[in-house]
């Protein structure tokens, strides 16, 4: 047990825990897949959120929140980290970032000179979680069985990477940038969570150092006081409590990036279900996605009038041209309308209008992109269960 | 204000031409940085419950050896029916690729009991 944190350790079963942080109401959900129950619980700054885990805290959130606007409010946006040792405390005014490794000049900033020194940079981006929705993914896959809520749209404001490394000084022949946080494993021996960008990316101007989120302070759980905004790439690059940049001189070999969130190398990104890829790279951009969040799956719509459909559309950066609806399990297609563009990285609103006589429909909304990336109608799988983006289903019932 | 907003970083994607607005901006002219009360900031872990299939003494090496890294809904949110492999790799993963400071002998342990209660 040496390199335990004996705090964290459960002396036997059935015994009270650490903290009184989360409330529960009592409430349950139900994410429609075998084994999908889940508690309702408040997190501290959170609104009421699905449970996955609680150490270390991953929240999902409830869905109907994406109907509610094109951003996702910061009580409501999901949660996911991966080691629990969590910090416990953070100070703002003795917080530092640290810039090192390759460059003439190493940086220990405030969050002062962060916001006073540096031009402000805002982007309204997507993060989404690797994993999101893999709890669909058929055959099933081990890791976190998530509905489709680890996903979520606000507008980040912070210091494009680029300043920051210009500051410092990126010397000749730096190959990537590396990310750390202040959270940290719970023993000895496990990796700490630590990922990489390549230069160019990095610098790129749209890689951020984000201190606010939708005009506020970031929540604690989701990186309190600076995070890693990665435009159009999945959260695993999104460091929370980023306190550390290190540029180095060659590819970073650390678990989180040689071992862990590698998708198949391949065309497709994916695999016949049940085999592994011989190849593999790290996970970067979204692929394309769309969901109908005016509706959920069965519900009831009135026969013979009219109905309007709305939803939401993301892709990794490539913008989201269209929205095709079908209301007979894709033999047939029309354009949905699109809604307000808030850039190429944000949820895109569509909205479609139609009127059903009696029956049941399973009703398909699909998205393509302006290079023709479009989502696939049958779901494709890999070991890890990443990237799920298949055309989704949602059944309407008119009477 | 927005309008005044620089676009930048257009890179292979662009599609400034085609009208959609970037939200990409880097302005020496604002927005401004919001305020931050730069007060401490505190968490305190969430209140954690041994969950029911785990809440008996037969479950103790389950709840000993595993809750020492993650709470245990890690365990009771896998999916249904994975078989006897399933969590035999899981455990060794945990004891292989994460170093989880289990003794040798508790391995087959865990992944019996997972097996019999989740399998």
């Amino acid at each position: 047990m040496s390199g335990i944190d004996r705090r964290l350790f459960v002396a036997g079963a059935g015994v009270a825990l650490i903290g009184a942080a989360a409330k529960t109401s009592g409430g349950r959900i139900i994410l429609p897949f075998g084994n999908g129950e889940r508690p309702l619980v408040t997190m501290p700054g959170k609104r009421e959120m699905i449970l996955l885990t609680s150490r270390p805290p991953q929240l999902e959130t409830p869905f109907s929140v994406f109907n509610d606007g094109l951003l996702t409010p910061n009580d409501a946006f999901f949660v996911r980290y991966h080691l629990s040792g969590l910090p416990t405390e953070i100070d703002p005014r003795s917080f530092r970032l640290s810039i090192g490794g390759h460059v003439d000049t190493p940086l220990e900033l405030s969050l002062d000179a962060l916001r006073r020194d540096f031009p402000v940079s805002e982007v309204v981006a997507v993060n989404q979680c690797s994993g999101n929705s893999r709890g669909f993914v058929t055959p099933r896959v081990a890791g976190g069985q998530l509905g489709n809520g680890a996903m979520g749209n606000a507008r980040w404001q912070g210091v494009a990477l680029k300043h920051l490394l210009a500051k410092a000084g990126v010397r000749a022949g730096a190959a990537q940038v590396t990310f750390n946080g202040l959270d940290n494993p719970p023993a000895d021996g496990i990796a700490d969570f630590v990922k990489a960008l390549d230069l160019d990316h990095a610098s790129d101007g749209e890689v951020m150092v984000a201190y606010a989120m939708n005009g506020q302070e970031l929540p604690f759980l989701n990186g309190y006081p600076l995070r890693l905004v990665v435009p159009g790439h999945f959260g695993t690059y999104w460091v929370k409590h980023l306190n550390e940049i290190n540029v180095v001189d060659k590819d970073f070999d650390g678990y989180w990036m040689k071992t862990a969130y590698r998708i198949p190398d391949n065309d497709c990104n994916c695999v016949e279900p049940g085999t592994k890829p011989d190849k593999t790279l790290p996970i970067a951009r979204f692929n394309v996605r769309s969901f109908v969040t005016s509706h959920t799956d069965g519900a009831q719509v009135a026969a013979g009038k009219a109905t309007e459909l709305r939803g939401i559309a993301f892709s990794g950066g490539d913008p989201v041209n269209r929205v095709l609806v079908s209301p007979d399990d894709g033999r047939s297609w029309q354009d949905a309308k699109l809604g307000e563009d808030l850039g190429r990285y944000s949820f895109r609103e569509w909205k479609f209008g139609l009127t059903l006589a009696a029956g049941r429909y399973p009703v398909r909304v699909r998205a393509e992109t302006v290079s023709g990336e479009i989502q696939p109608l049958e779901a494709s799988w890999q070991p890890a269960g990443y990237m799920r983006n298949v055309s989704e289903t949602t059944m309407l019932e008119a009477v | 204000m927005r309008s005044k907003g620089l676009v930048i970083g257009l890179g292979l994607l662009a599609v400034a031409a085609g009208g959609a607005a970037l939200t990409v901006y880097q302005r020496g002219d604002g927005p401004a940085p919001i305020g931050m009360s730069m007060e401490p900031v505190s968490y305190q872990l969430p209140e954690e419950t041994v969950p029911e299939a785990l809440a008996d003494a037969g479950a103790e090496a389950v709840v000993n050896n595993c809750s020492a890294c993650h709470s245990l809904e890690y365990i009771t949110t896998q999916p249904p029916g994975m078989g006897e492999k399933f969590w035999h790799d899981e455990v060794t993963k945990m004891v292989k690729v994460y170093s989880a400071p289990i003794e040798p002998d508790q391995v087959e342990v865990i992944a019996k009991i997972l097996n019999d209660r989740f399998g």
